[in-house]
């Protein structure tokens, strides 16, 4: 029996479930199978008037000019929606198919999700914290929780005939939009800053679609990506006019760290803010978790959700801590390029949800967002990007300001794979000593080196 | 000499197509309001139910962002142009 490798990592021995999920994942769709009309998403609704839209390719409302969300009938979740359910499904994002906006037999993915929710006992001794978890997404198929939000945006374009799939991207989502529409027979287009890391135009170019570099910031990017989306309607833009749907995919992390905690809620989540998206939809998560019966009425609203930001890039945090609604526009300057957002379209969002649910957003600098994804490598061997140095430092400043308590069940998320971001590191992403190969090279020069640790 | 409104595409259905209108203000907020008078109806789209401006909806007066300014009593001098410029969210 063929067992993948992402199966023997995340779940130990392969079993009857493991292989039915293999079936149901990855496949080649035929028409009629794959295009199943929604189930329970009911339509779009703009957050800031209610005007509702259909399921379309829209993101915008035309008359307020607010963001859409995607609506759904919680109360038909709930009355056939069970844990049992849940745990027979696929072992990957997929499993919580009821609350994701498309409802397609045969999604457009390679495996997202159902990423290890660690216990991190030796991190949480280093903050002074008790019950700490990392929700580790280094592990998904392009190594980010991209491919959470993509798997969902491009099963929505192929259900709506798009061909063509692109993106404004800090790197991962460019990584995991090319990566996908590889997989399902698409064309992509991905716009990122030219500044980026190597490893990030590396991976988003591997696959064989359009990478274009431009000669800006993210902002800019995304700016010019809005047009684009105007000019070219026959282009599905994951995180534009599929943006609705898009944002939906982060929901799975809630899903999935309340699961894997036994369908227990956490008591308090540390999420990176770029966009701000992510933080935004991991609070809505653990609601509708309450909302469909699958956590007690209250406990979903009650995860306080903090921020974690790049002080070279704190619009969010900044504006928590002056206790503004305003989240004023930054010229980004960091070495966390996948955060390096300035002008977050969900920033005011993310805001709300971390006021109202008694959490923070913190910001940390470079030399601290560097020391975190050491810190976090030698004590749970856990290998982050920047975005992971962010969120792990941000999380030591919480716990040693009393925001995050140690008798809390906390879960941080580590969004990204370290080798996204080697060039960063330095002087501590190369061997510690070089030696001729004799054993009289080794003793002079690494026993002493040994002996001082 | 007025001022210059400068309208977004998505709101000149409005405006009968015209995508700069002078007015005679001397704040931001007064710009917005002789707009409304001139082609009524684009005020319920400019501001919400309190009177504030829409969360979504931008006006910049020299390139300035007036959240950042004062606001609807941003002052606008003759010849300045108030843009309203949708911003239509996006972004990872």
């Amino acid at each position: 029996m063929a067992v993948t490798y992402q199966e023997r990592l995340r779940d130990g021995p392969v079993d009857a479930a493991a292989t039915s999920a293999q079936r149901a994942r990855c496949q080649c769709p035929t028409d009629e199978e794959a295009h199943v009309e929604p189930v329970t998403a009911t339509a779009l609704t703009c957050r800031e008037c209610g005007r509702t839209f259909p399921l379309e390719a829209l993101h915008a409302c035309d008359f307020c000019f607010g963001p859409l969300e995607v609506a759904y009938d919680y109360e038909a979740v709930a009355a056939r929606l069970r844990r049992e359910e849940i745990a027979a499904g696929p072992r990957t994002m997929w499993r919580y198919r009821a609350l994701l906006p498309v409802d397609d037999v045969r999604p457009v993915e390679l495996g997202a999700g159902w990423t290890p929710l660690v216990r991190a006992d030796r991190l949480a001794a280093e903050l002074g914290l008790g019950e700490l978890w990392l929700k580790d997404d280094t592990a998904n198929p392009t190594g980010s929780f991209k491919d959470r939000v993509v798997s969902v945006a491009l099963t929505k374009a192929r259900q709506l005939g798009f061909k063509v799939a692109a993106c404004a991207s800090t790197g991962n989502l460019a990584a995991s939009v090319a990566a996908h529409a590889a997989r399902a027979g698409m064309t992509s287009v991905v716009l990122v800053p030219k500044d980026l890391e190597r490893a990030k135009i590396a991976m988003a170019a591997i696959y064989g679609g359009t990478v274009v570099a431009v000669d800006g910031s993210y902002d800019q990017v995304n700016r010019l990506c809005a047009e684009l989306a105007a000019e070219h309607e026959s282009w599905a833009f994951a995180n534009v006019n599929l943006r609705a749907y898009y944002a939906e995919g982060s929901k799975t992390l809630a899903f999935e760290i309340a699961e894997q905690l036994g369908w227990r809620a956490p008591d308090h989540v540390v999420v990176p803010v770029a966009s701000g998206s992510q933080l935004t939809k991991v609070a809505k998560g653990f609601r509708e978790l309450s909302a469909v019966g699958l956590l007690p009425a209250e406990e979903g609203a009650a995860v306080r959700v903090s921020g974690a930001q790049a002080a070279g890039c704190a619009p969010v945090a900044k504006a928590f801590d002056e206790g503004s609604d305003d989240v004023r526009p930054v010229r980004p300057s960091t070495i966390a390029k996948s955060l390096a957002i300035g002008d977050p379209a969900d920033g005011y969002y993310a805001l709300q949800a971390v006021r109202r649910s008694g959490g923070a957003v913190g910001s940390v600098g470079d030399d601290e967002i560097l020391d975190a994804i050491g810190l976090l490598a030698r004590t749970e061997g856990i290998f982050a990007e920047t975005a992971g140095g962010v969120t792990i430092a941000t999380l030591a400043k919480l716990a040693a300001a009393g925001v995050v308590r140690r008798d809390e069940r906390v879960v941080a998320i580590v969004s990204g794979h370290g080798l996204k971001t080697v060039e960063t590191l330095g002087a501590l992403a190369g061997p510690g000593v070089t030696v001729e190969p004799s054993l009289e090279a080794f003793e002079t020069a690494v026993e002493p080196v040994l002996t001082c640790r | 000499m007025p001022v210059i409104v400068r309208v977004p595409t998505q709101l000149r259905q409005l405006t009968g197509g015209a995508g700069e209108v002078p007015v005679e203000a001397t704040t931001v907020g007064e710009a917005l309001r002789a707009l409304d008078e001139l082609y009524p109806g684009l005020a319920e789209r400019l501001f919400d139910g309190d009177g504030a401006l829409r969360r979504f909806v931008n006006v910049f007066v020299a390139d300035e962002d007036i959240r950042f300014a004062s606001g609807l009593e941003t002052p606008v001098a003759p010849t300045q142009t108030v843009s309203i410029v949708p911003a239509v969210a996006g972004g990872a």
